[in-house]
Order: C-alpha cells, then structure tokens, then sequence
C-alpha cells in the first residue's frame, strides 16, 4: 500500500510546533505547500473536474431520452437511488479487481455518484417549462425538437446548474475517500497518512481538510456565479 | 504505485467464501457498525429534528436551514472523523458525533422544508377553528409534513451508515476495519466486508422507504418513495 509516500511529518526534526504536534502550525503548511498541499489540491480538482464532465456528458442524453420515453424515468431513476446508497469505501475497493489501484478506479465511482445527482435534476429541469409555454410553443408551430432546444432546455439551464452544483460539491467530497488505500491522488491521502501516524498530525489533517472544504465552497461559488452569467432571468428570484 | 493482488472474478468467488468461512466475525463487525449508526443517527435526530421542525413553524432560519444542507453535502466525511479524531480522541464517542453532524444536515434541512412546505391556507383555518399553536404543529403541521420529513430522516440513515465504515480509520471499528486492513484480510476479505456494507445499506434503505409507505398518512402516499430527493435550487 501507500505508494512512494510524500511527506510523513519528521517528528524527528522540525521546529517545536511540528514535534510538539501543536494545533496548527503555519511553518509547516508553508514548507510542505509545494511537495505536498499543492499538488494534493491540483489532483483534486482533476480528480473533480473529470468525474462531473463525463458524468454529465452520460447524464444528459439519459436525460434527454428519459423526457422524451416517460417510460424510462422510473428504471433510471430506481437505479440511480440504489448507485448513492453504495458506501463510496465499499466501491472503490469492489472495482479494484477490474481496473486495479488507478485512476480508472477512483473515475469510474466518482462518475457513478455524480450520474446520481445529475441524472434527477436534467430531467426535473427539463420537465418545469408549464404545459402553457409548450402549447404556446406549439401554436407557434415549433417542431418536438425545436420546442426542446429553443424552450425546454434554456428554462432547465436553472436546474441543471442546480444539480451540476450538489455533484461537484458532493464529488469533492468523496474523491477524499479514494485517498483511503486505492490512490495518492488528491486531498484524502495526506490526511489518511496523517491518521495513520502513532500520534494523528493535527496541522496536516487540518490544512489539507480545510482546503478540501475551501474547494467545494469556492467551486459552488463559482457555479452560482455561472447561473448568474447564463440565467439572468432568474436573478430576482434569489 | 500502488500494486493490489488484482485479480479476476475468482477474486469475487473468494470473497463470499471468506464471509462464508468467518460468519460470527463479520456478523460482530455488522453489528459494531449498526451499533455506531444507531447511536450517530438518534443523536443527530435528537440534535436536529426538535430544531428543524420549530423553525419551520415559526418560519424564521431559513438560513441555517440552507447552511445545513450544504454542510451535510460538502463536508467531507473523511475530514469531519479526522478532525474530530484530533478533538475527541480515538474511539466510538469521536465517530459517532462525526457521523451525527453529517446526518443532521438532511434531518434539519427537510424538517424544515417540510413544516413551511404546509399550505398555509391549512394552517389558517386550523387557527380559524380555534386550535392552539401547539395543537397546529402536532395535528396538521406534523401530520402533513411526514413525508418529506421522512425523506430527510432516510437520507440521514442511509448517509450514515453508507459512512460509517470510514470511521475505521479513527477507532470506530465496524465492517470498515477488515476493508482498510487489506494487509490482514487480504483482497477476498475487503471485498466480502464491501458486499456486506453495500447490503447493510441497501437493507436500510429499501426498509425506510418501506417504513415511510406505512407512516405517511393515506391521503398523501402518492408520492414517489423510492427516488432520490433533489432539493431544486436551494443549495
């Protein structure tokens, strides 16, 4: 396991604070920033960043055929509720016979869990366009597909944010668990390794957990921000 | 890297063999784990519940409502036992309010949607009828708000116990001890503990989506219990 571990605090050698194991030590976070919080940070959003784009890119058409075949909802949607209650650990660990300790692995359940967040909200996006605006639509002599690209999907653009946001909230989140024994990248690991010293190294648990939060808060931000930008429209309403 | 004794699906055979080989021990581990989310989610029920529910009444909070939601999504639960583990020790008690401060999110956020969502031309006339504000909240508040009350409740458990297996990693045993221990119970063995806390969590969640279809009042069961609650918007 563990790979070619980065950065075990030297209880050995540092300054007071580091051997001391002091509550928070700015010295520490300053030095290890470069070997050891940056990089872990960067992978995080890579790690992030991949799993919600191909995940929507399959949870869009699902949704696209899931509105047009009303039928399909109810599979999809029963399928997807069981794939969030699969403990995230349990996951990664089951894949790991097929695709090994990689980036594979790590991807693979990630994109799974946001399917979950996204697949519902499309859909739900899709559907708030009121049954007047489709028959105002129509009476304009809109084809299905016209309707769909000119009305249904700009009034979903709110929704689908809206799930694009719990999904990178959430997947930042998890992607910290695949730090537990399946890969060294992201923000998970140096805090596992951290746990796992005979004494937990509190400045490195807490530095590398605040900027996983400071990730998801920043990323959300960035999101509303987006809505903002792209949905004027709904800037009244909060 | 790191190099796993990846295999093929023999590796799958074996493991149901390994919980075949070692029943009591993985019904111990099972039940250290239920034990742990039993105690995580009354004390996240007991914390949130009363408080979602009363501000819902009073229609004041909507604030920590919303900042409750997006706690329970965006802290990860990694950090939240590793952070807690430096507060509250190694152990049980550390695990259990980590994974109680994750569970309350969901529990918070839906009593409180849940007790506002009330049509209030209902609550109006349950006051023009002379009822009391405490007789409101328990006969057509509550009553009303039971379903998607529930749902948060669901989603609580569920997270919980979906979780609970991290908390090996801080004392917390349970199922998740033989799954980070790979170098003890080789491949087989993490992979049989995994089925075993996938099962664990499906048996919470298809039975509380049952538990739900019996406590909702007969005139509100249309709604779909079996999806995954999307809160539109709110986050």
């Amino acid at each position: 396991m563990g790979g070619g571990g980065p950065v075990i605090p030297n209880f050995g050698q540092g300054d007071s604070c580091v051997t001391g194991d002091h509550t928070f030590c700015w010295g520490w976070v300053k030095e290890h920033w470069g070997d050891t919080l940056g990089p872990a940070l960067w992978q995080h959003v890579e790690l992030t960043v991949i799993a919600v784009v191909i995940g929507f890119a399959i949870a869009f058409p699902l949704a696209l055929l899931a509105h047009r075949y009303r039928r399909l909802e109810q599979p999809f949607g029963a399928l997807s509720a069981l794939v969030y209650t699969i403990p995230s650990l349990a996951l990664f660990q089951l894949l790991v016979p097929f695709t090994g300790l990689t980036l594979t692995t790590v991807e693979i359940a990630l994109v799974g869990y946001t399917l979950v967040m996204l697949f519902p909200n499309i859909v739900a996006g899709l559907r708030s366009a009121s049954d007047d605006v489709i028959e105002a639509a129509r009476g304009m002599g809109l084809t299905r597909t016209q309707i769909l690209v000119r009305v249904e999907l700009p009034l979903a653009v709110p929704a689908i944010i809206g799930g694009l946001r719990i999904a990178v909230v959430s997947t930042v989140a998890i992607a910290t668990i695949a730090g537990i024994n399946v890969t060294s990248l992201g923000l998970g690991y140096p805090i596992y390794s951290a746990l796992r010293e005979p004494t937990p190294f509190k400045t490195e648990i807490y530095s590398a957990g605040l900027l996983a939060v400071a990730l998801a808060i920043g990323a959300d931000l960035l999101l509303v921000a987006i809505r903002r930008t792209a949905v004027p429209w709904t800037r009244a309403a909060r | 890297m790191i190099v796993a004794d990846t295999a093929n699906l023999h590796t799958f055979v074996d493991a149901f063999r390994f919980i075949g080989d070692h029943p009591t021990f993985i019904l111990t581990k099972t039940l250290e784990q239920i034990e742990l989310s039993g105690a995580a989610l009354g004390l996240a029920l007991l914390a949130a519940l009363p408080l979602g529910v009363v501000l819902g009444h009073f229609r004041r909070g909507s604030g920590i409502a919303i900042g409750a939601s997006i706690m329970g999504r965006g802290l990860p639960s990694l950090v939240l036992i590793a952070a807690f583990l430096t507060i509250l020790g190694i152990g049980f008690v550390n695990n259990m309010v980590a994974l109680a401060v994750l569970g309350s999110g969901p529990i918070l956020t839906n009593a409180y949607d849940a007790v506002t969502g009330v049509d209030r031309d209902t609550v109006e006339a349950a006051r023009g009828m002379g009822m009391t504000r405490t007789q409101i909240l328990g006969r057509v508040e509550l009553p009303l708000a039971i379903p998607l009350l529930f749902t948060g409740i669901r989603v609580a458990a569920v997270t919980i116990v979906a979780t609970a297996p991290i908390a090996a990693i801080a004392g917390g045993g349970g199922l998740g001890d033989i799954i980070v221990n790979q170098a003890s119970y080789r491949l087989e063995g993490v992979l049989g503990a995994s089925f075993c806390v996938m099962a664990l969590s499906a048996v919470v969640f298809l039975g509380l989506a049952g538990l739900q279809f019996a406590v909702t009042p007969r005139g509100l069961r249309r709604t779909s219990v079996g999806t995954v609650p999307t809160r539109k918007e709110q986050l």
